[in-house]
């Protein structure tokens, strides 16, 4: 018995819709979270991850709403992040039917809120996602640090010491988006993505720039990953999620091969 | 059939309920699927079940504060032996202390204490977060026709903690992380999984099905 190496698509839902570029085959309407869930469900993927970039709230009712409605319909484990400010923020979203909830800027303001988020929801609930760039000129040693505001802002914040502070705060996973390399189908940042599995005891999510499925194989084998993100591969039918699973497997990676 | 899903003010209570309503419709079933903190509902209802995401101490401090939960739960699962089913901290509940952050008394009914896990191999990551197979120690109708070991049928876990059982006859089956993990502990009417039935698709829906159909 081994615990199996997550492959997790990623959905981008503003006011209740998925927004960014998915377009599966045979999917009616790819605006529909719930459809696109379904079909995610179907195919074998280990967790769906849902950020919403949602600025009103009533679009977040919406986005609360399409939570619910996927929850109902697909029995498989939900992230969802975006937006978390206060304790009964995440309390709404894993009400609404996620398992986990992911924290960013929050995280980054105030690290003790992840603090007093563990204590009420336990450590396994609580995700911190980090994005980072690479700060460091080539040639010197790597240095990165921590961006907010997706990406527009910089902190100063050094990207390992940010990840093991918030660890020992209690989140129990990092969400690890590499924002160089975010869209550009270059593969994972792998020496990031080590640092920060190396630094804490807690499961790595690599996300960021994934183009092939050997970027998954090496995602886990040189990134240190517990899981692997990915958006477009999946979202636009260049791979699917079992061609993504063989693939690991092939290359001697436990995966979940049936639902 | 009526189905109590207790509201302890615990996350993830909507999926555990269509879970259940899916499971009993394709058990053929009918059933009344309640997310409820009425301990006079529970009092009536034929299965109980207690789910549970939260911090072992913020989910008992929960479960306290719902007027006459905890006397109807003893009631019903104890005096009245209703088939009862904990999922994830609803099943660490069911043990004597949790000693996650402090210590914290459970139920009680099962001999037990909660406490971190420590895997032997200090690379594995905590918590765990995924799937893995399970294994059946004592066999159970709640695993009626489920591939189990290796090659079977995988459950989500995710938990830092686990219940590390004193009576070996109540282990009802476990996985490996580094180490045996109780993943599923019972006795009597009573039966708890450290997985999520309610989000392990086709192992989970099966496992609720069973229950249903449970005649302890």
């Amino acid at each position: 018995m081994t615990l199996k190496v997550r492959i997790i698509p990623c959905l981008d839902v503003a006011d209740g819709r998925v927004v960014k570029g998915v377009n599966f085959v045979d999917l009616i309407d790819a605006g529909d979270p719930v459809e696109a869930a379904i079909a995610y469900d179907a195919a074998g993927a280990d967790e769906l991850t849902f950020l919403d970039i949602t600025a009103t709230s009533e679009g977040r009712a919406a986005t609360f709403d399409m939570i619910a409605r996927t929850a109902e319909q697909c029995f498989m484990p939900l992230t969802v992040g975006g937006g978390v400010r206060e304790v009964a923020d995440i309390r709404k979203f894993l009400l609404a039917g996620a398992d986990k909830v992911s924290v960013n800027t929050t995280a980054v303001k105030n690290p003790d809120f992840v603090a007093e988020a563990a204590d009420k929801f336990g450590d396994q609930c609580i995700v911190v996602a980090i994005d980072v760039k690479k700060v460091s000129a080539e040639g010197d040693v790597d240095r990165w640090e921590i961006f907010t505001h997706g990406g527009r802002k910089e902190t100063g914040i050094d990207a390992v010491e940010f990840a093991e502070l918030v660890v020992s705060k209690g989140a129990g996973e990092i969400l690890l988006t590499s924002m160089d390399r975010d869209g550009t189908q270059v593969g994972y940042n792998l020496p990031l993505t080590r640092a920060i599995s190396d630094a804490v005891h807690v499961p790595v999510v690599a996300s960021g720039g994934v183009g092939n499925l050997d970027h998954l194989v090496e995602g886990v084998t040189k990134g240190g990953a517990s899981a692997v993100l990915a958006a477009s591969i999946f979202h636009f039918g260049t791979y699917t999620i079992g061609e993504a699973k063989a693939h690991m497997q092939a290359a001697g990676i436990p995966v979940r091969m049936q639902t | 059939m009526r189905i109590a899903i207790i509201d302890y003010g615990s996350g993830n209570l909507r999926s555990a309920q269509k879970a259940f309503e899916r499971a009993s419709g394709e058990a053929g079933i009918t059933a009344d699927v309640k997310l409820t903190s009425d301990a006079d509902w529970v009092l009536k209802a034929d299965r109980i079940v207690l789910p549970g995401v939260g911090a072992y101490a913020d989910c008992r401090a929960g479960l306290d504060a719902v007027d006459g939960m905890v006397d109807a739960l003893e009631e019903t699962v104890l005096k009245q032996a209703k088939p009862f089913l904990g999922i994830c901290v609803g099943m660490q509940l069911m043990a004597t202390r949790g000693l996650e952050k402090a210590t914290t008394m459970g139920l009680s009914w099962i001999e037990a204490d909660v406490v971190r896990m420590q895997p032997e191999d200090t690379k594995l990551k905590i918590p765990q977060i995924g799937w893995n197979t399970i294994e059946i120690v004592n066999p159970h109708p709640l695993l009626d026709g489920i591939e189990t070991g290796d090659e079977g049928l995988h459950a989500y876990f995710v938990h830092s903690y686990h219940l590390e059982c004193r009576k070996p006859e109540e282990c009802i089956a476990t996985t490996d992380y580094g180490g045996s993990v109780t993943a599923i502990v019972g006795r009597d009417n009573m039966v708890g999984t450290q997985f999520h039935p309610e989000k392990s698709q086709r192992l989970g829906l099966a496992l609720i099905s069973n229950f249903l159909k449970w005649a302890p």
